[in-house]
């Protein structure tokens, strides 16, 4: 088949079964006005279960570390309970599911209570280290990346003159696009060893997770890349290993820069000594927002179609989603670049020496 | 008018507001990617041999006025939590 009649074909396909999926999933819950806020936030959200297609949902585990020990049962015990009135039990302790947050109930009540404001009264959130759809879709991502390099690095070894084959191939340009590009300009040509695999890491577990969440249909779909737990982690390993990395230049510079008069100095030291923490803040939020933003903006075209309840806005809707998913496509791989090309900055500002 | 007729009359919604919020950091967001837009066509008009690397900086840049204009719609998402 030729590429021009594929891919057309290939768009079609995947967003039938995205609106398909949608529009089974309001049939099964229609009551009321259709929530769009609520489809939104449901997609974007973690879940503590997998939804498949139309009923079918497949069930994680959940694994609880409370008081008295570590508690663990799969998720289909709530039978999809997500409001809390479903109660489970185990070792005497009874857990409830309020919106994706699990509580475990106190000594004594039977069911969980609400203030005026919907939060829970009579329960206590025990610390969840539960495979979530989000954990679930990070080690699918992981193993993904594994059996990509492990298979290049062994095309490398096989072949005489190192050359790779098969998927070597197509990894090769992009390494070295990350090694010239991203690290050599800007941790310098002695330093930059030391950093690649950091960089190469991040560049590919942000992007084809990124890449997972474009993908409208059962073992991807998940917002990982737009969950600020996820993001807040790669932020937060940026700014250790930079601080790790840093010379006694890079403190001189940011708390009592030479060459300035010491009355700015006093203005200025704190001002940078916060930029030091607001850049990995930024790095966070800029990730977290922009893969979110893609989602949201993606559900709100075709929920389009159910808010003004026609199916002629329908043509339309699609049509705009695949214009946004072309983007998204693009705005991904940017968003992967610009988040190690910004952590390979803030280490090259940690490395810099006297000139 | 007094503050406390002020409070019975308005029923100040939440979301309606974040709307506002969000709009207004996309006409910044839209002025940011416009003046960049035209500075890198400018820029490519006068020396089309530099036009790779115009585009790659411009697409870069973009993508940063972009997350400044989603950095006030998280913002508004948490606003209109209250």
């Amino acid at each position: 088949m030729r590429i021009s009649t594929f891919r057309p074909l290939l768009t079609f396909i995947f967003l039938s079964v995205f609106t398909v999926g949608i529009a089974s999933s309001k049939d099964s819950e229609s009551e009321g006005p259709f929530n769009t806020t609520e489809l939104i936030f449901h997609h974007i959200k973690d879940s503590h279960e997998f939804h498949i297609a139309g009923d079918i949902t497949m069930p994680l585990p959940v694994i609880l570390w409370t008081e008295s020990g570590l508690v663990t049962f799969m998720s289909g015990e709530f039978h999809h309970d997500a409001e809390g009135g479903t109660v489970v039990e185990r070792n005497g302790m009874k857990f409830v599911n309020v919106h994706e947050k699990i509580y475990q109930l106190n000594d004594g009540a039977e069911e969980v209570e609400f203030d005026a404001e919907s939060h829970p009264i009579n329960a206590e959130r025990p610390v969840d280290l539960s495979i979530t759809k989000n954990v679930f879709s990070m080690f699918l991502s992981m193993l993904l990346i594994v059996l990509i390099f492990v298979a290049a690095a062994r095309s490398y070894k096989k072949s005489d003159v190192n050359v790779p084959r098969g998927i070597g191939k197509i990894l090769e340009p992009i390494i070295v696009f990350v090694r010239d590009e991203i690290a050599i300009p800007n941790i310098g040509e002695h330093k930059y060893r030391k950093y690649m695999p950091f960089l190469l890491t991040l560049f590919f577990f942000i992007w084809i997770n990124n890449i997972f969440g474009l993908i409208p249909f059962f073992p991807f779909s998940s917002n990982l890349s737009g969950n600020i737990a996820f993001t807040g982690s790669l932020a937060v390993i940026t700014f250790i290993i930079t601080l790790f990395s840093s010379k006694s230049y890079y403190w001189k510079h940011m708390l009592w820069m030479p060459g300035v008069p010491v009355y700015m100095k006093i203005f200025l030291a704190p001002i940078e000594f916060l930029g030091m923490f607001i850049k990995p803040m930024a790095l966070m939020i800029r990730l977290f927002a922009n893969i979110t933003a893609g989602h949201v903006i993606v559900l709100s075209l075709i929920s389009l179609i159910f808010v003004l309840n026609t199916l002629w806005v329908s043509p339309a809707s699609v049509i705009f989603v695949v214009f946004i998913s072309v983007i998204e496509v693009l705005v991904v791989a940017i968003q992967a670049y610009i988040f190690t090309l910004l952590s390979a900055l803030y280490f090259g500002q940690a490395l810099e020496g006297e000139h | 008018m007094s503050l406390a007729l002020l409070q019975e009359t308005a029923t100040v919604s939440y979301g309606a507001l974040a709307a506002i919020g969000a709009g207004l950091a996309a006409i910044g967001g839209g002025i940011g990617v416009g003046k960049i837009g035209a500075s890198a066509m400018e820029a490519m008009a006068r020396q089309p041999e530099m036009q790779g690397k115009l585009q790659g900086s411009a697409i870069v840049l973009i993508a940063f006025i972009e997350a400044i204009a989603l950095f006030a719609v998280v913002v508004s998402f948490l606003a209109m939590d209250k």
